[in-house]
């Protein structure tokens, strides 16, 4: 035995010794012998009909070994990367799914779009002979925004797409939600717009491929948060490579938040291009080409209504939503505004009827897909906002009118309008915890002092909840899923007792060496230095789906547990023979398999040793090794959902917004390990506040430039941007996952936007400002006091 | 066309050849095999290459190789307890306590300055800490743990000196 160290417990991180040396192995870090380096020749254009790419001077150019454009990607057969969901509007027609080329075949559509891949001895030498392309382009109008997109007479991106609409999607029932508004005491209205993020993930992307002739073999290591799909949909369906002749390594990755969990173009040109030029080739994207090439998230334009009774119940919620895809469908792209949107636009609450319409569109922009939260922020965002909007024109508190909606715990499991069914939740609990946890009571006294040095201080509410663990695989694939959403864990024991386990989640952040360690540890009675986890690597891990969505400790935990479970099992049989007991009477506890009732007992570390030199051992009914592997597919998903308070205080002057004081209270079911949940909850937190207050992606109408293309224009939350935050979890089990687990890696992203922008809105409203697009720059806030031509002084 | 340059690179004498235009990340990187040192952007905002030149903390990504000629140079993986020693120096050791990391891209840049910040103003403040690491980006902690470490790691460097 030894150290055992289970859930519920704060062991210091595994991974933590090579982060803090600076011996880290990122893709970037990685060097081949004779590696070449790879660079991407982009379109500055955002739409433009691509005549014709002139090679010749950029081959003269020293140390080039290859060009390689769209027309060698036709000449050599090679397919465009698939799209992993297939959605259909209520009528059953399936979206338009235009293909999208590794490399842009006769028009670019974004700017960042690949045109050339360029191959040469340095980086240096790539670079110069990239500026040597001449790239014939007919520049044509772009179109980057929804609404003008589907305006007659917009560009059209697609000559078989018309009027850039990819899907015209809905769910719920629309006559029972018209009835109802019919019937409605008050409707309240709200527009918004969900800005455009870009990830930013602090490690670039990067890849790095080798084909080795001997072995007819191909390696890709690259910034991927799931390696084994990379290797099914670009083995499979892009590059025609047999699944056993292709290793995909995701080694350690700088952050993801969604960005990371895409199939790239860059992936696929730069494995079909290695075995072209019979050399290792790395490429590794600069900050500013992760801008105009990484996926982008958010981008909504929404249009609300919520129907309620006089005394403040809802009665039915409609909402028509315009989603940005960008320029090609993506790997999740159309799957993130309609199965991750639609059914979680009914909270926490009881709201009986429900309809959403979103209309899927193209525009000349980067491609939109899944960025942390995906999907339930955007659904959260509009329901907090227009709950705080009814309230006021009704006159009712604002934690009251939730209060009177709010689903009771005792209602579990509930059954929503749209499609899902919550097992479990205590949105009253979170409230009420975030409340005290906030001081609310004395927020009067706040904004007082506040007032007092002439500055507005505004308190915000969000309560939310989220879906975490896309699941089941047959329900995900009849909203459209063209993938299984499982995930697969081998538990390992070696003849000494030390585990090795294999999962096929990925790590990039979240803790999974420490966090899985624990879970084995627990339920193995092994020494937590004793359990090693092993991620990332397609020729070391047989199968797995990877990180995104929450779902590796709620999936991939789950598969582990399944496997150790196993591993007991078949352990029990060991030490009955062993033991000379019968089966049915051994135990497992604590590291020790016993004959009930009596002192005869094997260690784990026996048990191991007899599966592994079995002398004494039934070899006729039970074979030797100590290994066993699990897959797990989810029967639902999990819903952990909370109450995020955000303070802050407005300066009239410069219209700068400082958040002062945030608050959440998170139910995300059985915590393993805290400090790791606390860790997840600052950062979601604080990328949600990065919506509200700062980030956003702009685009230039017309010409489709990208006009916050660096980290000069696009503002990062900096340390000195938040104050201490306050979280806490209040949990209530998931009871349907094997150790009550939740997921928690996105629930801040999702409660904070709305939590912030409501407390802007609050500080605001003496003014009579009702709603502030985010972010809330200090130029948009001070535009507004402008508009609002009232005195600036406090009261 | 190449230039020698000689430096101390973690208490160790170091000649080179470079080529002028090297900015002292890529000879960190790719001619040292220094991979501790990262790069996370390309206009000096992320932090994520932050060294100590002569003791005093600079962005390597923006710092041409031959500047180095004559001087002392201290990356991620010099950083110890004291020269020589294996042991991590007290910031490493209050980031672990205090997960003050996550993927750990941030985390090199984010050391250097916490201890150039603590070795300048022995006592720090919370806004000191906040303000101090205006320059260095982090996208998974939230900051919030990491100015956590930062007092912790700062109090015991002065705990230390004091010993
Ligand atoms: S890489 Fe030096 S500041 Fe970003
Ligand atoms: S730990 Fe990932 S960027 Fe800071």
């Amino acid at each position: 035995m030894g150290n055992v160290i289970g859930i519920g417990a704060s062991p210091k991180r595994k991974e933590d010794q090579r982060f803090l040396t600076g011996r880290g192995n990122y893709v970037s870090d990685i060097k081949r012998p004779g590696m070449t380096a790879g660079v991407f020749v982009r379109s500055p254009h955002g739409h433009a009909i691509l005549r014709g790419v002139d090679k010749s001077a950029a081959l003269a150019s020293p140390g080039v070994i290859a060009v390689l454009t769209g027309d060698d990607v036709k000449t050599d057969g090679l397919g465009s990367l698939p799209c992993g969901w297939g959605i259909s509007d209520a009528k059953g027609v399936p979206m338009k799914e235009p293909p999208f080329p590794m490399l842009a075949q006769g028009k670019v559509r974004f700017v960042g779009d690949m045109v050339a891949f360029v191959i040469a001895d340095t980086p240096e030498q790539a670079n110069a002979a990239a500026e040597l392309l001449t790239v014939d382009y007919e520049v044509l109008p772009s179109v980057v925004g929804v609404l003008e997109a589907v305006r007659p007479g917009a560009p059209q991106l697609f000559d078989d797409v018309p009027n850039n609409i990819c899907c015209d999607w809905e769910l719920g029932d629309k006559a029972a939600v018209e009835t109802a508004f019919r019937k409605a005491a008050h409707v309240a209205k709200l527009s918004l717009v969900n800005n455009r993020l870009i990830g930013n993930p602090m490690e670039p992307r990067a890849a790095i491929a080798e084909y080795e002739p001997g072995t007819d073999r191909f390696t890709l290591w690259t910034t991927s948060q799931f390696p084994h799909v990379v290797r099914f949909l670009m083995g499979a369906l892009v590059l025609n490579i047999p699944q056993h002749k292709l290793r995909v390594v995701a080694p350690d990755v700088g952050g993801g938040f969604g960005v990371k969990q895409f199939h790239y173009g860059e992936e696929a040109v730069i494995t079909w291009a290695a075995k072209r030029v019979m050399r290792p080739i790395k490429w590794v994207a600069s900050r500013s080409e992760g801008y105009v090439s990484d996926r982008h998230g958010r981008d909504h334009v929404t249009e609300a209504e919520l129907a309620l009774d006089e005394t403040g119940k809802f009665l039915a919620f409609r909402v028509n939503t315009l989603a940005n895809m960008g320029g090609y469908l993506s790997t999740f792209g159309p799957n993130i505004p309609t199965n991750l949107y639609g059914p979680l636009l009914g909270g926490v609450y009881t709201t009986p009827a429900i309809y959403c319409n979103v209309k899927v569109v193209f525009t000349n922009t980067v491609p939109v897909d899944a960025y942390r939260g995906a999907g339930r922020p955007e659904a959260t965002f509009v329901l907090e906002r227009i709950v705080d909007v009814a309230a006021s024109e009704m006159g009712i508190d604002r934690v009251e009118i939730r209060r009177r909606n709010m689903i009771p715990k005792e209602a579990y499991p509930y059954q929503t309008p749209v499609l899902v069914q919550y097992d479990s939740g205590d949105p009253m609990g979170c409230l009420d915890g975030a409340l005290i946890a906030a001081d609310v009571k004395n927020f009067g006294i706040r904004k007082a002092a506040s007032a007092s040095k002439g500055k507005f201080r505004g308190l915000g509410y969000s309560t939310y909840v989220e879906a975490c663990g896309l699941a089941p695989s047959r329900f995900a694939g009849r909203l459209g899923a063209r993938g299984g959403l499982y995930e697969s864990a081998t538990v390992r024991v070696h003849p000494t007792g030390q585990v090795t386990v294999m999962i096929g989640t990925h790590n990039h952040g979240q803790g999974h060496e420490t966090t899985f360690a624990q879970i084995v540890s627990e339920k193995l009675g092994v020494s937590f230095e004793n359990v090693d986890i092993v991620f990332g690597d397609t020729d070391r891990v047989q199968f797995g789906m990877g990180t995104y969505g929450s779902r590796s400790l709620v999936v991939g935990g789950a598969a582990l547990s399944k496997a150790t479970d196993k591993v007991v099992a078949k352990g029990k049989k060991i030490a009955a023979h062993l033991l000379e007991a019968s089966e049915v009477d051994i135990q497992f506890e604590a590291g020790n398999f016993s004959v009930a009732g009596t002192d005869r007992i094997k260690s784990f570390e026996e048990i191991a040793g007899a599966a592994y030199v079995p002398h004494n051992y039934p070899l006729e009914v039970l074979e030797p090794g100590l290994e066993e592997q699990a897959y797990y597919d989810p029967v639902n998903f999990t819903y952990p959902g909370g109450c995020h308070i955000a303070e802050v205080e407005v300066d009239p002057e410069t219209g700068t917004v400082t958040l002062v004081n945030y608050t959440a209270v998170d139910d995300v079911g059985t915590v393993i390990n805290p400090m790791i949940v606390e860790g997840q909850l600052h950062g979601g937190i604080v990328q949600g506040v990065g919506q509200a207050l700062f980030e956003s992606a702009v685009y230039d109408e017309g010409s489709g430039q990208l006009l916050s293309g660096s980290l000069m224009d696009y503002c990062m939350p900096r340390a000195d941007h938040m104050p201490m935050m306050k979280v806490a979890t209040h949990s209530t089990l998931c009871t349907h996952t094997p150790m009550g687990v939740k997921g928690c890696g996105e629930v801040g992203t999702i409660g904070s936007p709305a939590a912030v922008i409501n407390a802007v809105v609050d500080a605001l409203s003496h003014l009579g400002v009702t709603h502030v697009d985010m972010p809330a720059t200090p130029n948009r806030i001070w535009r507004l006091l402008q508009n609002a031509s009232l005195p600036v002084a406090a009261e | 066309m190449t230039v020698q340059i000689s430096f101390t690179l973690n208490d160790r004498p170091t000649t080179v050849d470079v080529e002028p235009a090297t900015l002292v990340a890529e000879l960190l990187r790719e001619q040292l095999n220094l991979t501790g040192t990262h790069i996370g952007c390309d206009t000096s905002q992320c932090g994520a290459c932050v060294v100590h030149l002569d003791g005093l903390p600079v962005k390597s990504c923006t710092l041409l190789a031959p500047a180095l000629d004559g001087a002392t140079l201290l990356t991620i993986e010099g950083l110890r307890s004291e020269p020589g020693s294996n042991r991590m120096h007290p910031m490493q050791e209050a980031f672990r306590e205090h997960h003050g990391l996550q993927c750990g891209f941030c985390t090199p840049g984010m050391l250097m300055t916490a201890v150039a910040l603590a070795t300048e103003k022995p006592t720090l403040t919370e806004a000191d800490v906040r303000h101090g690491l205006e320059g260095n980006i982090c996208r998974c902690t939230g900051y919030q743990n990491i100015v956590v470490s930062v007092m912790a790691g700062a109090a015991a460097m002065n705990a230390a000196k004091g010993e």
